[in-house]
């Protein structure tokens, strides 16, 4: 049997392809890199991962190029259709833009570029994105972002990961990940994909590649 | 061609970090007497065919401002 396949976008300026390819296989998938001006998923794509980086180089807002991509219409449809999406970073900022997740992110209230490992809480642990994680739950995961502060109403999102402790970028409800109502689209700042192997001090991350073929 | 001018700003009560850098700025240089800074973009748009300022007005909703957290203001110079 061959295995599961999972979209793994790149924009110009997408940076994190292939630590986010290198977990996904670490999950047991196939990464199929994608193409922005792709106008189809690769056939058979089960999830899509969209990774961190500098689409577009950021011109405009974040995110606001790439979400309107021919990739992005074909993404629209596989998460309409119920189909797995995960947004890291970059990734997280494009799904707001495209409106797949509702809100938007805004820069740090520092204005600085924060770089660092965070001690993440499980909120909502009724989805599929933590792997049967009790509510209070810890995930040790890096971020590194300038604009990370996610603004807009909670209660059109699912809460699923806040920053345990300081608020760290000026997020509203110190919210560091969210799904959409329906659970099959996920947005994180922080980087699952660096939280893979014990060597770099935490294997947190590997729950939400897992979801993306559960 | 028309030449249109689209303004995009943060919205009035949304934290503007930037604003607020600059003006910190200000008053350490020594301008006394700045009570707000907001800082925004100024678009500038060469359009072809008719109602340029409609069709400017179309690109702002689809892509130039987030209104979640934008305003934007579209103008054609006399």
């Amino acid at each position: 049997m061959s295995a599961t396949r999972v979209a793994v976008l790149r924009f110009p300026g997408t940076l994190d392809h292939e630590s986010a390819a290198r977990a996904v296989e670490g999950v047991g998938a196939e990464p199929v890199f994608t193409h922005h001006e792709d106008t189809a998923l690769p056939q058979g794509t089960h999830a899509v991962v969209i990774p961190g980086g500098f689409s577009y180089g950021d011109h405009l807002r974040p995110g606001a190029l790439a979400s309107r991509t021919p990739i992005m219409a074909a993404v629209t449809g596989h998460a309409k259709d119920g189909g797995k999406v995960l947004g890291i970073c970059n990734g997280f900022q494009i799904l707001c833009e495209s409106g797949l997740l509702p809100g938007v992110l805004r820069p740090n209230a520092s204005l600085s570029f924060i770089c660092r490992q965070a001690d993440l809480e499980v909120a909502d642990s009724g989805t599929p994105w933590t792997g049967g994680r009790l509510a209070g739950e810890v995930l040790s995961i890096p971020f590194k972002h300038h604009d990370g502060a996610w603004f807009g109403t909670p209660g059109e999102a699912r809460v699923v990961l806040r920053y345990k402790g300081g608020n760290p970028n000026g997020s509203i409800d110190k919210i560091a990940g969210i799904s959409n109502l329906g659970g099959n689209v996920m947005g994180l700042m922080p980087h699952p994909e660096e939280a893979q192997d014990p060597l770099l001090g935490s294997t947190d991350g590997r729950v939400l590649f897992a979801a993306l073929i559960a | 061609m028309t030449l249109v001018v689209v303004t995009v700003m943060p919205k009035k009560g949304v934290l503007d970090p930037q604003g607020q850098a600059v003006q910190g700025a200000l008053s350490h240089m020594g301008f006394a007497g700045v009570s707000d800074v907001r800082v925004g973009k100024r678009i500038e748009l060469e359009i072809a065919g008719h109602d340029p300022a409609g069709q400017a007005t179309k690109m702002c909703e689809d892509l130039l401002a987030n209104q979640l957290i934008e305003d934007f203001h579209v103008e054609v110079p006399g």
